[in-house]
Order: C-alpha cells, then sequence, then structure tokens
C-alpha cells in the first residue's frame, strides 16, 4: 500500500484499524516530498521534525487525530513562518495560531509545511510567488493555477493529504481543477479568517483542498463556527456537512448557465465539462437552463473592489512593526517609499496602484460605488436563480493548465482566466470543483474541473451532490503521473 | 493607448510605493488596459441599485469590553526590523 496516496478518510480508517501510525504517515510523506520536491516545489519551508514529534503524540481518536494538513503561507501557524511568498515578510515568524489552526489541532491535526502561492494570493498562476515556480504534478512546463497554486500542487503529487487554502476570486477552485484535486470555497462567513493576512476582506474565504469531497466535508466540519475574532464569521456556521455525503443525484434540479458556455473557451475543456453534465442526467439530476445576465461584469467587478481592498489592507506593510524594512532611510516618507518599492513585486505594486486610483478623490463614483452597485445585481442573479435550482453547474475555469511563462506580462489576460470562479465571491456564495476528466495536450493528460455553485450557507447540500457525481464518474481517483 | 486620467507615478506616491522609471511606463500601460476593459460598467444604469459592501446582513458587531491575555511585549518586538529599550525603533518625524 502506498500511504502517499490515500484520502484522509482513508488514513482515519488505517490508524484505527491500527494498520498504520501517524509516524508511518509522516515519514512515506517525507520520503515523498524528498522525491519530487526538487521537482514540484509547492513548499516554501516544513520542520518535519516537529511534526513527526506531534505524530508520536497523537491521539487517533479525535476527529482529525494523526492527520497532517499542508497550509498555505497565507495563514498564521505558531512558530512557523508566514511569508504570504513576499519578500515583504521573509523572516516573519507568526506569533500565534489563525483561528482555524486552532480548531484544527484541538482536532488533533497536525499543520505540516507552508505551501508557496502568488504573492498575496494576487494571481492565478503561482509564478507571483517572490520565491519559486511551483510547476504542475500532470505536466511539470505548466503553472499550477493560483493563487493557491502550491496547496494543489502538494495535494495533487501526494506530498499531503489535504491542504488549506484561501479563495478571494477562484484561488482555491482554479488551482484544484488544473491540478485535478478537490478545492472547496464555503460560504462568506462560514469559516474565521482570523490569522489569515488579509487581501479583500468582503470576499476572503479559507477553505480546503483533497482528494475527496468527502474529506473536505469532513475538515469544513472542524473549521467551520463563528469566532469573536471574525466579527464577519455567522453565528449559523456550525452543522453537520457530512450529512447528505452518499446521497444520489436523482431528482437535483442543475441549473446550467448559459453565460458560461461561450465563445473563447477552450473546445477540450467544453466537450469535457458538457460531457459530465450529461453523465450527471443519466443519473437522475434535471438540468435546467437557467440565465446569470451581469456575468459579462463579474471580473471587471472584482478588479475594482479586490485591488480597493487591497490597497487599504497591504497599508500595514510600511517597514514600521514587522517584516522588511530598506536600509538607511533618509526619513520616514523615504523609508516608506523604498520598503515597498523593495518588498513587493510587480503584481502586488499592480494592484495597490489600482486600487489606490479606484478609491481617489474624484474616481470614487465612478469606480468603487459603481462596482459595488453591479455587484448587487451580480448577487440578485444568483438568488433568482437559486429559486429554481439546487446547485449551479459549470466549468471552473475556461481553460486548462497553461505553460509556465505564456501569461506574465499580460495582466488583463491573466485576470480574465477567473471569468467563472469570481462571481462566487462578489455573491458571497459557495464552490467547489471536482476533478471531470481530462483533455489530451501532446502526451499529457490535463485535468479539467466541474464547479458546482450552492447558495450561501448551504454547503451540506453542495457537498451531497458533489459527492455523489464524484462516485458515479471515478475521476478523483485518477493520480498525477510524477 | 493610455488612459488620460490614470498618472501612475502620482497615484504610486499615494500608495508609498517608489517607482523606476520603466515601472512607470509599463505598469501605466498594463493597467491602462485593465480600466479600458472595465469601461463596460458605465453602460449600467444603476441609479436606483443599492451597493453591496457585504453579501450577509451582519451589523453592529461587538463584544464585551474586558481585558483578556495578548501577546507578549517580547514576542511583539523580536518581528521589528529594529528595537531597542523596549521601543520600535522609526527614522525621527518631528524637527
Amino acid at each position: 500500500m502506498d500511504l502517499t496516496r490515500l484520502t484522509l478518510s482513508e488514513i482515519q480508517a488505517g490508524y484505527r484499524a491500527k494498520s498504520f501510525s501517524p509516524s508511518d504517515i509522516l515519514r512515506a510523506l517525507e520520503a515523498r516530498i524528498r522525491t519530487v520536491e526538487p521537482t514540484i516545489q509547492a513548499f516554501l519551508s516544513r520542520d518535519f521534525e516537529a511534526a513527526l514529534r506531534r505524530a508520536e503524540e497523537a491521539d487517533v481518536s479525535l476527529p482529525l487525530g494523526g492527520i497532517p494538513i499542508g497550509i498555505k503561507d497565507v495563514i498564521n501557524v505558531y512558530g512557523d513562518p508566514c511569508t504570504c511568498a513576499s519578500k515583504i515578510l521573509q523572516g516573519y515568524i507568526a506569533p500565534y495560531d489563525a483561528t482555524v489552526i486552532a480548531l484544527l489541532k484541538t482536532a488533533g491535526a497536525i499543520p505540516f509545511g507552508r505551501l508557496n502561492m502568488d504573492e498575496f494570493a494576487m494571481g492565478s498562476s503561482t509564478e507571483n510567488s517572490a520565491y519559486q515556480i511551483t510547476r504542475n504534478p500532470w505536466d511539470i512546463s505548466r503553472i499550477p493555477g493560483g493563487s493557491s497554486g502550491g496547496s494543489a500542487a502538494a495535494v495533487a503529487a501526494c506530498e499531503v493529504p489535504a491542504a488549506l487554502g484561501s479563495d478571494t476570486g477562484g484561488s482555491i477552485r482554479q488551482p484544484a481543477a488544473l491540478c485535478g484535486c478537490v478545492g472547496l470555497k464555503p460560504s462568506y462567513g462560514r469559516v474565521s479568517r482570523y490569522g489569515l493576512v488579509a487581501f479583500a476582506s468582503s470576499l476572503d474565504q479559507i477553505g480546503t483542498f483533497a482528494r475527496s469531497t468527502r474529506d473536505c466535508a469532513l475538515l469544513l466540519n472542524i473549521i467551520a463556527g463563528s469566532d469573536p475574532m471574525d466579527s464577519t464569521s455567522l453565528d449559523q456556521s456550525k452543522e453537520d456537512f457530512t450529512a447528505q455525503l452518499g446521497r444520489d443525484l436523482k431528482g437535483v434540479r442543475m441549473g446550467i448557465p448559459k453565460e458560461y458556455f461561450v465563445e473563447g473557451m477552450d473546445v477540450r475543456v467544453k466537450a469535457t465539462i458538457e460531457a459530465a453534465i450529461q453523465q450527471c442526467a443519466e443519473h437522475g439530476a434535471e438540468l435546467v437552463e437557467i440565465s446569470l445576465p451581469h456575468t459579462e461584469y463579474a471580473v471587471s467587478v472584482y478588479y475594482i473592489i479586490a485591488t480597493a481592498e487591497a490597497s487599504a489592507n497591504l497599508a500595514r506593510f510600511d517597514g514600521i512593526r514587522y517584516g522588511y524594512r530598506a536600509d538607511q532611510p533618509k526619513d520616514l516618507s523615504d523609508l516608506y517609499l523604498r520598503t515597498r518599492e523593495d518588498g513587493f513585486g510587480n503584481e502586488v505594486k499592480r494592484r495597490v496602484i489600482l486600487g489606490t486610483y479606484v478609491l481617489s478623490s474624484g474616481y470614487y463614483d465612478a469606480y468603487y460605488l459603481r462596482a459595488q452597485k453591479v455587484r448587487t445585481l451580480i448577487r440578485r442573479d444568483f438568488s433568482a436563480a437559486f429559486e429554481n435550482v439546487d446547485v449551479i453547474v459549470c466549468p471552473t475555469s475556461p481553460d486548462l493548465a497553461f505553460p509556465i511563462g505564456e501569461r506574465t506580462d499580460d495582466p488583463l489576460k491573466m485576470y480574465l482566466a477567473d471569468i467563472f470562479t469570481i462571481a462566487a465571491n462578489l455573491a458571497g456564495i459557495c464552490g467547489i470543483s471536482v476533478p471531470c476528466g481530462f483533455a489530451l495536450e501532446g502526451d499529457h493528460k490535463l485535468p479539467v474541473g466541474l464547479q458546482f455553485l450552492g447558495k450561501s450557507l448551504d454547503e451540506a447540500r453542495l457537498l451531497g451532490i458533489a459527492d455523489a457525481y464524484e462516485r458515479v464518474s471515478g475521476w478523483s481517483k485518477e493520480h498525477a503521473p510524477i | 493607448m493610455s488612459s488620460p486620467d490614470l498618472d501612475v507615478r502620482h497615484i504610486a506616491r499615494l500608495a508609498r510605493i517608489a517607482l523606476r522609471e520603466e515601472e512607470v511606463s509599463t505598469f501605466q500601460g498594463q493597467l491602462s488596459r485593465v480600466l479600458e476593459h472595465i469601461e463596460h460598467l458605465k453602460k449600467l444604469d444603476v441609479s436606483a441599485v443599492e451597493p453591496t459592501a457585504h453579501t450577509y446582513p451582519v451589523f453592529n458587531v461587538t463584544r464585551d469590553d474586558l481585558p483578556k491575555a495578548s501577546l507578549t511585549r517580547d514576542s511583539v518586538l523580536s518581528l521589528a526590523p529594529r528595537a531597542a529599550n523596549n521601543l520600535v525603533v522609526v527614522p525621527k518625524v518631528v524637527e
């Protein structure tokens, strides 16, 4: 048995049957990481010895006892680095646990390793990391998606059984699709963001990567819940998200948004998605054509709201209290200007500048306020759609994983890659990407992801439907060739 | 084509980011294209639409005003780029 290929649920079962121990799993993962990591480069850092000590003391009767979980480098874990893949936080050691980390530790899990990402979660390819390029385990000449590309690649390359990421405009679902794993973005307010370094506070949400929908449900059971440290977390956030696992697709009303099947999508992605939807129908789902008429505005609204919020959130990186500080500043202004010049990468600079512009005097109404109003129209589209369907089904990404370097000089083209994931963040609803087949590109099989979107706080049903699709399709059992 | 309204050099100063000359021109071109793309929002009539700041109606969340444990002074100061005498050291700001 290859211990690195097991799902979280299979690891739990193995612990309880005493087939293997948490230390066995940690050692197997470490050996795997040493083999593949020189190529994949998903980890920014990891402390194997510390994780092994926790594994030796693990109580496997706890809900996630002895389960190692990789952590995106944007979530604080006490005593570990937390750089957000930025030079401006080089050397920063987290002085506290994020709420999700405290909850995972209480449930017995072992946070293991810091996973690469686009700097401050800004990007769709993980190429904006200040430290390294992460490679897609299905084709190492291609990007893993982003911004949580390290999390997706580590799960897909069997370096960890599951990982945490963050999703502001698709940063969990898109890399999950491109790397062939399952990625869940919970509803806004479902999971506390305390200890998540903020990018766009009205959009950010912590979520999970795993090799099955069931595993995502098990993790959400632990990390969901209201938290006095995050006033946007909701009281009604705790429930059993495994409640609908094992159901079938009979009678499920699936909305197919016609705006999500437009020109410009990769034809192989389109064909794979259409076949997956047909398979749902063959297993009893009722397909309903729906319209989300403001879809074409989502990317524009997002790049106004997200950059505006980012320009405010990233003001804290000023070289005073933590992180990098420029050498020998002439005065305070020089310290700010040069610290941020040296500390931030190009994409972060671009977005902070754009966000500052759309909030600046004379432009606020034309850009930011207008974007917030169009955001209302996008929310209404989804509210109307969910009156008639249980779940919306569509592609996660219009593209397959693209070659490293292909889009780094064209930010607008990179932004448009998020076209199918962004609206869920603007509307605050939940979404999941599950593997639904492959497209051939030369000698390589490249994964395609099917996205299910559920209404706000309807994760239990969303997970039930995604799990039902996963079991009839079987694609989640495929492993990357690395 | 560049957007006449966007002065990258000025906005970058407002954002406290120094830019090199070549960055100014690169960003000017790239951000102008992004701004052209988002122009289509102006087609929509939103005069009667309320803005959405948050997707879930949660307002005025408060907690009891009680002291509780926080990070220790040493753990905070150990993260500062420069510290001395239990204080963060910064350039002189008052002449």
